[in-house]
């Protein structure tokens, strides 16, 4: 759940601020005690996962036994099928879980923008799940869930359907989803809501006059103009529901059998309960490339297709 | 339709919708005040009978008690809180309102790795920290947080829309880049610096996958690693305690909420961090 994005972040100006500090050294002093700390806990750490995905290595084998191993992780990691049945559930996982959460943020998000009995109250009730810790809901989901006398299936079992939830292969991974869902449409609302609220009012008004009906309205004025934010939060929301593996190691192991066991949950496996170092490095890069590939893909789709673009 | 009915209309539904979303919160609360025996009972019962109030006397003040843990969170989340803004606001101002040699390219390496997930750099940390000697101790769940890319972007995009001729102004008086940081920039930099300092708080407070990985003695645990501690005689999770336990745990972070709504929204809606 600890994931950074920087989003919709104004581009980067470059240009020089007139009339600062005559003296070089001063900003460089400003910069310093973040600068050695990014270093020494970003930038190495960084630097080391990508050398440690070329090295067999592991815990048993001590400092002394670190070895060049060049490709062979990578080599492995294509013939290793628990990676790919991870790298499976894990676009299962994200492709359910993230547009779900996307779209029912935008139809709450649209919801909440009109006049209501109670907005801010009911604001901050939708946004509450995304502000309490991993394991408070986690255990509350988990007894919620609980196949005999959970609450859940106590409500389901008025229509007859009873799930297994985390005790079955098949309805664990859905059950994380439908957590997911839940913690992050109040998010995804409030995003659109604060979209919503710069939306070009004059084109409403136009299209009002020529008596658009709701339906156009919502797919020529307000789809176009929340584009950027639909791709800002896909983005945000694929990084997140592809890294994270705290809920996972909490709730159900990564079982029953592997039907949990995404890739971030994997590298988790192979680095703090294997210790195969190396091997859980590769496995990250492998995931990061594939996360900044659809990330990227994700931004390239909705270029020039924004309202004000 | 009149527009208080409309206003209803649409209030209805959604009112139904935010107290199912609520439930499990509610259940959370019910359960935190009931015997094991009662948490599964069916049908459920909302409203406790008795009212189980020793589950949280024991959360508190019994054999496995939180406070130990919840002092740790706090004194991590204060550590952490503390660091990152400092150098956080002296490098964003830097960056934004100074010049020095190789400023640029290395605002890019910033931004760079401001993307990496925190995920893919817990194996060489986990390495690092062992052999520092940092490993199972408070200062590896601290240090990083301490100098953040992050923080130091938000507090540089603000510093980067503040005039130049306050500085310019104050230097015509004599006064050294150290106070016009210090008396000029700084005090305008207060709604910036209270929105990241409740995204660190609550960052910090929540984190759980950092110090699963990073923490392993029972003496050491945050929060988040206290609260599956709770477990009845046949070493299935106890309710009552694990619902207690995490009431107590969401209360600060449920506080900053209520008392800072409109900063906690706007900062957490505009930086996208969680």
């Amino acid at each position: 759940m600890t994931t950074a994005t920087v989003a919709a972040a104004p581009a980067v100006r470059t240009e020089k601020a007139p009339g600062i500090s005559p003296r070089g050294w001063i900003g460089f002093l400003f910069v310093a005690p973040n600068l050695l700390g990014v270093v020494a806990f970003t930038l190495i750490p960084l630097i080391s996962v990508v050398l440690l995905a070329f090295t067999d290595w592991n815990l048993v084998s001590g400092f002394g036994g670190i070895s060049f191993a060049g490709l062979d992780n990578f080599v492995a990691i294509a013939k290793d099928p628990g990676f790919w049945n991870a790298a499976g559930l894990t676009m299962v996982y994200v492709g359910v879980s993230v547009p779900l959460t996307v779209v029912l943020g935008l139809a709450l998000g649209i919801a909440l923008n009109r006049p209501l009995p109670g907005r801010a109250i009911l604001r901050a009730i939708f946004f509450l799940p995304y502000i309490v810790n991993t394991v408070a809901i986690g255990m509350t989901w988990l007894m919620l869930m609980n196949p005999r006398a959970g609450l859940v299936n106590q409500v389901l079992g008025v229509f007859g359907i009873e799930p297994g939830w985390f005790a079955s292969s098949h309805w664990a991974l859905p059950a994380l989803i439908v957590m997911a869902v839940w913690g992050g449409v109040g998010y995804c609302s409030l995003i659109y809501l604060s979209a919503l609220q710069d939306a070009p009012k004059q084109l409403y008004e136009a299209a009002d006059i020529d008596g658009a009906g709701l339906w156009a309205k919502f797919r020529t004025i307000t789809w176009p103009s929340l584009l950027p934010t639909t791709i800002f939060l896909l983005v945000t929301l694929i990084i997140g529901a592809s890294q994270g593996f705290g809920l996972i190691a909490l709730i159900t192991a990564g079982g029953p059998g592997d039907s949990t066991t995404t890739i971030s949950y994997y590298m988790y496996q192979t680095g703090f309960q294997f210790y195969r170092f190396g091997y859980a490095s590769a496995i990250g890069l492998v995931t990061f490339a594939g996360v900044l590939v659809l990330t990227l893909l994700t931004w390239r789709a909705q270029r020039g297709r924004a309202l004000n673009d | 339709m009149t527009s208080k009915a409309a206003k209803w209309y649409w209030g209805i539904p959604l009112w139904i919708l935010a107290l199912a979303f609520l439930a499990p919160f509610a259940w959370m609360l019910s359960t935190a005040l009931k015997a094991d025996v009662e948490a599964y009972k069916i049908p459920m019962q909302w409203i406790p009978d008795p009212f189980q109030w020793d589950n949280f006397k024991t959360v508190l003040v019994g054999e496995s008690s939180v406070l130990p843990a919840f002092g740790r969170s706090v004194f991590v989340a204060v550590l952490r809180v503390a660091g990152e803004l400092l150098t956080a606001t002296m490098a964003g101002y830097a960056f934004a309102r100074m010049s020095f040699k190789g400023r640029d390219k290395l605002f890019l390496v910033y931004l760079a790795t401001a993307i990496i997930p925190v995920q893919l750099l817990l194996v060489p940390r986990f390495i690092y920290f062992q052999k520092l000697g940092l490993y199972d101790t408070l200062w590896a769940l601290i240090l990083p947080g301490m100098f953040t890319v992050l923080g130091t972007f938000l507090m540089r995009q603000f510093f980067v829309s503040q005039p130049a001729e306050f500085a310019e102004a104050a230097r015509m008086d004599g006064a050294n880049e150290w106070q016009i940081f210090r008396r000029i920039y700084l005090p305008l930099a207060t709604p910036v610096i209270s929105a990241l300092g409740i995204l660190a708080f609550v960052w910090s407070w929540n984190d759980y996958e950092t110090p699963l990985v990073l923490i392993s003695s029972p003496e050491n645990y945050t929060l988040p690693l206290g609260l599956t501690d709770f477990v009845d005689e046949q070493g299935s999770i106890a309710p009552g305690l694990t619902m207690a336990a995490s009431v107590v745990s969401i209360v600060p972070v449920l506080l900053v909420f209520v008392l800072l709504q409109r900063r906690f929204i706007a900062a957490m809606t505009h930086t996208g961090i969680k």
